[in-house]
């Protein structure tokens, strides 16, 4: 019997081996919890069981994702550039002159439903700690946002908690916040999507892995002392649907203090400048479960822990909370004893908690080969004893079945080319400002409004552009351009075509701010990994995003799945949202997307043909989603993302700005209202077709008078069809066309362009 | 001599690389203050930078005021000795160590702004804005949630009697602030607070304008000049 009354020692488990434990409770199958006896050739103890439950869950283990996400590997292109792959905490990828950049994003998709300041504000906070633990220090944030419509009254509970909870915690770090995009659906009604984004700079030499070399290095625990909150929060939150009962899931939402992580983030940083750690890694998901097993997995595969070390916030909490508590603003570093005097003088001067709570230690080549030895003890008393290895990567593996679902035959051949189009000119006005107007095309600015872009003096380009821009330090000229793009109703009318269709907008989106695309994060929102036709999707959405990024050379370097993100048996439309980067020589160079310069030619690049399904216009006008999704042609966005980082190198081009949702007409309506200056617009084809289409790999591009012929020298150079449409001036978007003429003064569309949000969310 | 120009870094201070960095454009040396070091380092001026000093808990740098470097900085300041020019949470903290009379209040709007932001200039004889010309308009960044400036009437009108609104917000007031109220000195002009962000506006590439730097440039000039501030 051991000491503490109640304690579940490994002594208690030898001797107590058919005491029925709360697997399924902690969100475990049975064979799951079969395999743990096995492994540890008894029951585990309740802390055991607690560190494997929490790191097999889907959201640790990516048990259902793994043998899709191989691909990306598998298939990954070469690339110079890349100095960390997937699998560390965030990928690494070299920028030049010495420097790197890491970036990644995440998923905080359930907590920000049950508590939307919270979890939103948490997720951040998750996303930066991943990017400080890499060694850099976080330069920026973005973030994708879906919401249910906008006019329901829960998305008047979710949107403005969310944004806050964005705004609080982002602005407190003192990071800008960049771009992102924002989106609005009936299957995001009580699955909001909160994607956060972080990206980071640092030096090459200054990349820390999450390991543990060194027998009789310490094991520190710093940051914030361990509470009750977010208990379970990946295993239970994150793995499961919601039902009913999701309200008394609210304990499981970490809360965050912005605060102390900006101290954390000081203070790592100048930890890591006086070469104060050996390992690092940040307690996001699984807390303390997490840290300990992979950077044991990670070293030498052993070491012990003082559990009862920990400083708690709450004394009452046992070790199995502890071990699941996911408290916000915690690190764990593996510091050589003799640095533990400075190390913890640091963290005194940031007035950051630091305790050392256990060491590395050796292991026998025969626990070694069983996966390590991870010992933890209890005031003395030995609570876990198992090869850490095997709760951080060996969990499960499944390969869950999928079949594409009947009914997406029916849904292709819902041709959206059969919907009534908009008959005259007043009609194709009031139709284009409509589209203009949609939640989710319109202006964002109640929500960006919210985010300090500014903070650190280095954002050269940020909302409402196509991509933001970093300038990486100020002795340099050299940037990086981020983008974010999903495209919800694309996949799912076809999850491969549609999430190339993302990850091509992210390209462009970048391209045309003049960077060239280096690199790819994800995030792959979807329903359930038991529903074969979710499966489907995820199966295709991983083979088209490795099979596009294969194609133009950008290696995908981390990213973050969430399943089961549906309503009862009703999914969301599946949801991958592709992160690229991309590098730009000179930010002088960079383009916006504001036609600001009086007389300057507008000209459009790309093809365009009549591709209306799962385009906005179908959904504003019509609410129909059916057919196929645009042609996919990467050969065509490479060649397109040449021209436009050619024309931005060479000072051909003022201003460009990408086609995308709405098409043609909201790019120009949106160009022509942030330059604050008309266009006059002169189209040869079928005016709705040429103003509503969403064909891929296309933007338009104001060229300064005497330029034309460079510009269009460049574009056939490459291949990339391109036609003079008209001129930068006059106060308003007049379109002529064949059959007429489409006239919209720019107060007008200003005011189609604002409305949407503010009046939804009037009074709040 | 170059002029040295202290920047205060508090725990949750997060502008003061960009004060640093404007305080360099305009030709001074920067020189960074500590919180905990009541040491001044011999600087001929100062500026408190915004960000969340202590987290902002209690109140917007309710206790950024106890700071001890603050024990050195406020009376100098307050003799008219020691320029100091406080940003957004530096302007907070200049009110809460009674420096400046009044207090910053949460926007009207309830909510975190982020926006471009003209002022109108309206005293230019002070420490921080004698580069301006009066009346001069400027564009720079406003990100504030506690931006709105409150005092109470008779204080309100003792400010405008004496021209101490160095600065009012243009083409609408963005939360609330008193009289338009984007600034205000003290009784000798070495002593400014303004809630928007002139340090962001001081390179094409990364602002709204540079007529931010303006604020330090007039440090410069006034540095120069050897002559106390007069209001």
């Amino acid at each position: 019997m051991s000491e503490v009354p109640g304690l579940d020692t490994v002594t208690t488990a030898n001797d107590t081996p058919d005491t029925p434990q709360p697997y399924a409770e902690l969100g475990m199958a049975k064979d799951e919890y079969e395999r743990v006896r096995e492994i540890l050739s008894r029951r585990p103890t309740a802390a055991e069981l607690a560190i494997y439950s929490v790191m097999w869950s889907e959201h640790c283990s990516y048990k259902s994702s793994k043998v899709h996400l191989s691909q990306f590997g598998e298939k990954a292109p070469a690339n110079d550039a890349l100095l960390v792959g997937m699998g560390e905490n965030a990928g690494v990828v070299d920028v030049g002159d010495g420097r790197a950049v890491t970036f990644k994003i995440e998923s905080h998709n359930s907590p920000s439903f049950v508590e939307p300041h919270q979890g939103a504000a948490t997720g951040v906070g998750g996303i930066v700690r991943d990017i400080l633990t890499m060694g850099a220090r976080p330069v920026a944030v973005m973030d994708a946002l879906r919401f249910g419509p906008l006019d329901a009254d829960d998305t008047k509970r979710v949107l403005p908690g969310v944004v806050s909870g964005i705004s609080f915690y982002g602005n407190c770090l003192g990071l800008p916040n960049i771009g992102g995009e924002i989106g609005f659906g009936p299957g995001y009604l009580g699955n909001p999507l909160v994607n956060a984004l972080c990206v980071g700079v640092m030096r090459h030499e200054d990349i820390k892995l999450a390991q543990a070399p060194g027998p009789g290095n310490k094991v520190v625990l710093f940051g914030s002392s361990t509470g009750p909150d977010g208990i379970g929060g990946a295993s239970v939150l994150a793995s499961a649907n919601f039902d009913e009962e999701s309200h008394t899931k609210r304990p499981s939402v970490q809360v965050g203090d912005p605060f102390m992580e900006k101290l954390l983030i000081e203070c790592s940083l100048e930890l890591y400048a006086k070469d104060m750690v050996v390992g690092i890694q940040d307690l996001g998901a699984a807390g303390i479960s997490c840290a300990t097993t992979e950077l044991a997995a990670g070293g030498t595969g052993g070491m012990n822990v003082q559990l009862d070390k920990v400083p708690l916030r709450d004394h009452r909490l046992t070790p199995e909370e502890i071990l699941m508590s996911e408290s916000q603003e915690r690190m764990m570093a593996i510091v050589e004893p003799a640095k533990m005097a400075d190390f913890l003088a640091i963290c005194d001067k940031w007035g950051v908690l630091a305790d050392e709570i256990g060491e590395v230690t050796d292991v026998t080549p025969e626990e070694a080969e069983r996966g390590g030895r991870l010992l933890m003890t209890w005031h003395g008393e030995t609570i876990v004893d198992m090869p850490p290895r095997t709760a951080s990567d060996e969990g499960p593996v499944y390969r869950r079945p999928y079949a594409r679902p009947e009914s997406q035959d029916a849904l292709q051949a819902d041709d959206a080319a059969k919907l009534p189009r908009p008959q005259g000119d007043p009609e194709l006005r009031e139709q284009l400002l409509r589209v203009l107007g949609a939640p989710g095309v319109g202006d964002p600015t109640w929500i960006t409004q919210q985010y300090d872009s500014y903070v650190r003096g280095d954002t050269v380009v940020s909302t409402p552009h196509d991509s933001g821009m970093i300038r990486i330090s100020d002795d340099s000229d050299r940037g990086v351009a981020l983008a974010t793009d999903g495209n919800g109703r694309f996949t799912r009318l076809d999850p491969y075509a549609g999430t190339q269709l993302a990850y091509a907008e992210a390209y462009r989106n970048v391209a045309v701010t003049g960077a060239r695309p280096l690199a790819v994060t994800n995030c792959l929102n979807f329903g359930s990994p038991e529903d074969p036709g979710v499966m489907w999707q995820f199966a295709e959405t991983t083979r088209g995003l490795a099979d596009a990024c294969q194609q133009l050379g950008t290696p995908v370097t981390g990213g973050n799945v969430s399943f089961y993100n549906q309503t009862g048996d009703v999914p969301i439309n599946p949801t991958p949202v592709i992160g690229v980067l991309g590098v730009i020589d000179d930010v002088n160079r960079r383009l916006r997307s504001g036609f600001d310069s009086e007389g300057s030619r507008v000209f459009l690049l790309g093809e365009t043909r009549p591709e209306f399904g799962g385009s906005t216009w179908a959904d504003v006008v019509h609410e129909h989603l059916g057919g196929l999704p645009p042609q996919v042609d990467l050969a065509a966005e490479a060649a397109l993302g040449e021209v436009l980082a050619t024309a931005a190198d060479r000072d051909l081009a003022t201003a460009a700005h990408d086609l995308s949702d709405g098409g043609l007409g909201v790019a120009l309506a949106e160009s022509a209202l942030r330059g604050g200056k008309g266009l006059r617009v002169e189209l040869g084809g079928d005016a709705f077709t040429e103003l509503f289409s969403e064909s891929g790999a296309r933007a338009i591009v104001a060229v300064e008078p005497g330029e034309e012929e460079a510009f269009v020298a460049l574009a056939g150079e490459h291949g990339v069809p391109v036609t003079q449409i008209g001129t930068v001036g006059g106060d308003s978007l007049t379109v002529t066309h064949p059959g007429g003429v489409v006239e919209v003064d720019l107060a007008d569309l200003r005011t189609s362009y604002e409305a949407a949000i503010p009046a939804a969310m009037n009074g709040l | 001599m170059t002029a040295r120009v202290g920047v205060v870094t508090f725990p949750g201070s997060l502008d003061d690389k960009d004060a640093a960095r404007a305080v360099s454009l305009a030709g001074a040396e920067s020189v960074p203050l500590w919180h905990d070091d009541a040491d001044l380092k011999g600087v001929d001026a100062v500026v408190l930078p915004g960000g969340f000093s202590y987290g902002d808990y209690l109140r917007c740098g309710a206790i950024a005021r106890f700071a001890p470097l603050m024990s050195e900085l406020v009376p100098a300041a307050r003799s008219g000795a020691l320029p100091v020019l406080g940003i957004c949470n530096g302007f907070q903290i200049l009110c809460e160590s009674h420096l400046l009379p009044g207090a910053l209040t949460r926007n009207s709007s309830l909510r975190f702004i982020n926006r471009d932001q003209v002022l109108r200039m309206e005293n230019t004889s002070t420490a921080w804005t004698n580069a301006y010309d009066e009346g001069q308009e400027i564009l720079v960044v406003l990100k504030s949630g506690e931006g709105s400036y409150v005092a109470d009437e008779a204080t309100l009108d003792r400010l405008e009697a004496e021209g101490r609104v160095i600065a009012r917000y243009v083409d609408g007031n963005p939360n609330g602030s008193r009289r338009d109220i984007a600034g205000i000195t003290n009784e000798h002009g070495n002593v400014v607070g303004l809630m928007p962000h002139p340090e962001h506006a001081v390179e094409a590439l990364t602002g709204p304008s540079t007529e931010g730097l303006g604020f330090f440039a007039s440090i410069l000039g006034h540095l120069a000049s050897g002559t106390p501030a007069q209001v």
